[in-house]
């Protein structure tokens, strides 16, 4: 299988703080990957170097073979890219659904004269619904970001990525805030857009679903790729018990996550 | 007839403070210069109309040249944001008043008098600013409506999130810019030609901050709110010498009252009282 996203060699620093050291990774198309590690091993970090939100000082990173390191987020989203993040961030004047069709009409808002052109929401109001249904909170579709709990707010996050129609979908933790009936119900979710052809990359704390659910599993630890392969064959490598016993946080994140 | 020229002087300022509506109401750009891009819109056509130049072509001429000045100082909106926005723009403002003060040809100190009436009479004159201000309520409205409009939103409440919705967020606000310059121009057109007489002192630090009063007194980003506030706030100077004496302090007291009391304005104030009325009504 041919790459879809291909990472070599990127390194972010922070001051003086080594964010990551030459990380690369390869996301072959088709793939739903977890990429997983301790609190503050890089996971986010990668994924917004990825997204352009950081600038890496080193590396290339090559979506569908063109690369876009260099290019501001806007334009990777337009490639291909599509971000739902860790701390959600809805817009505050909008209902869930206006939220998600926003995303739906990137066609329309991508030119400015072009969205001035265009007025009608109808068919892009249709396809939020319909995501919002696919991730389980269309009862929540007229409400504001302030009304709705964490656990809808993730999944609005979700839904609004999806909007984009991405050939990659980098979720960052899109389970947590979720109880145990619906993680495990977005976990499918994703499974099954995965199925459909959507090459996903997962962050994830909730080990259990991702051990469920990928079938490849990156590891960081410390800004530092640790671990790349079969999920079964990564999590029996000394180095990544390692990181998780010794870090204890693989603990903490399922605690958190039954806690939710 | 007083009563025409207070019309007129609503109509242009309605155009003026739905200019602004439009960058800091629809796009969220705060700008406290934009008294410069009226006084652009109204030289260019005082130089352009006193040379013997058409005040038809004035109109359009007036919008380009505030437009392309606000093209450029658009871009500034690219690298600050916030309160060093609220500076830069300040500062633009302070520009253009200390540049024209200098120049010879833009008459220095003394401004540009005699400026040719347009010609069409009084009433066609008021006539013919409401209907350009009538137009700009409309281009306003549609513009709210529209998938720009909805990207505006977006970019005013959070704009990195914007981006990883694809949105150029540079390209909306250089937009926003020269959309709403461009109708400055079009409004210091249409006061210079009123008055017949342009100077500096009409395009300073207070006007910028006079017409963000209407905007933040009518409710940022509303248009029914603006105009409201617009047309009411200009011509209170006007009927009342003792506003027109103590406008700052007016100015200061309205618009604390309206950061303190009701911070959506009017607008959010006749939608408080519209629900009152319609829920006493299903009550009764």
């Amino acid at each position: 299988m041919d790459a879809l996203l291909s990472i070599t060699g990127v390194t972010v620093r922070f001051g003086g703080v080594d964010a990551l050291t030459e990380v690369g990774f390869e996301v072959p198309e088709g793939a739903l990957l977890g990429l997983i590690g301790p609190n503050g091993a890089g996971k986010t970090t990668m994924l917004r170097a990825v997204t352009g939100m950081v600038r890496p000082q080193a590396g290339s990173i090559v979506l569908d073979g063109a690369e876009i390191s260099r290019l501001p987020t806007h334009r990777r989203v337009g490639l291909g890219l599509g971000l739902s993040q860790q701390i959600v961030r809805p817009f505050a004047g909008m209902t869930a659904v206006e939220n998600v069709a926003l995303a739906a009409g990137y066609a329309k808002t991508a030119d400015p004269l072009r969205a001035l052109a265009a007025a009608s929401r109808q068919a892009e109001r249709e396809r939020a619904l319909a995501l919002l249904d696919l991730v389980g909170i269309a009862d929540a579709a007229e409400s504001l970001p302030a009304e709705l709990p964490l656990g809808y707010l993730k999944r609005v996050e979700v839904a609004r990525a999806l909007a984009l129609d991405p050939k990659v979908l980098l979720l960052d933790e899109p389970l947590a805030g979720l109880n145990t009936n619906e993680a495990s119900r977005l976990a499918d979710t994703v499974v099954d857009l995965n199925r459909q052809g959507t090459t996903v990359v997962l962050i994830e704390h909730n080990l259990s679903e991702v051990m469920r659910v990928c079938r490849h599993l990156v590891v960081l630890d410390n800004g530092r790729k640790i671990g790349d392969g079969d999920p079964a064959e990564v999590m029996a490598d000394p180095a990544v018990r390692d990181a998780y016993l010794g870090a204890g946080s693989e603990g903490s994140g399922e605690a958190r996550d039954a806690a939710a | 007839m007083y009563e025409i020229s207070l019309l007129t002087v609503m109509c242009f300022s309605v155009i003026f403070a739905l200019s602004l509506n439009l960058i800091t109401g629809f796009c969220g750009q705060i700008s406290l210069g934009h008294a410069a891009f009226y006084g652009i819109g109204a030289y260019t056509a005082a130089l352009f109309t006193t040379d013997g130049g058409s005040f038809w072509l004035a109109l359009p001429l007036a919008m380009a040249v505030a437009g392309f000045f606000g093209f450029i100082v658009g871009f500034a909106s690219l690298r600050v944001r916030h309160d060093f926005l609220a500076i830069t723009t300040m500062g633009v403002g302070f520009l253009f008043t200390g540049f024209v003060r200098q120049q010879e040809f833009l008459g220095g100190e003394e401004g540009i008098a005699g400026i040719p009436d347009p010609g069409i009479g009084q009433i066609p004159y008021m006539l013919l600013c409401a209907v350009l201000a009538a137009a700009v309520i409309a281009f306003s409205l549609y513009v709210k409506r529209s998938w720009m409009g909805h990207a505006f939103d977006a970019i005013a409440t959070d704009e990195d999130t914007a981006r990883t919705l694809g949105i150029d967020v540079a390209r909306y606000k250089l937009t926003a810019f020269v959309f709403g310059t461009a109708l400055a121009g079009l409004a210091g057109a249409l006061f210079a030609h009123y008055v017949k007489f342009v100077e500096v002192e009409s395009f300073d630090f207070i006007e910028s901050i006079s017409v963000l009063a209407m905007v933040i007194v009518g409710g940022i980003g509303s248009v029914w709110g603006v105009v409201v506030a617009a047309a009411f706030l200009s011509v209170m100077p006007l009927l009342l010498q003792v506003f027109a004496d103590f406008k700052l302090l007016f100015y200061g007291v309205l618009l604390f009252a309206v950061m303190y009391f009701a911070p959506g304005g009017i607008d959010s104030l006749m939608r408080m009282l519209w629900r009152r009325i319609s829920g006493r009504r299903t009550a009764g």
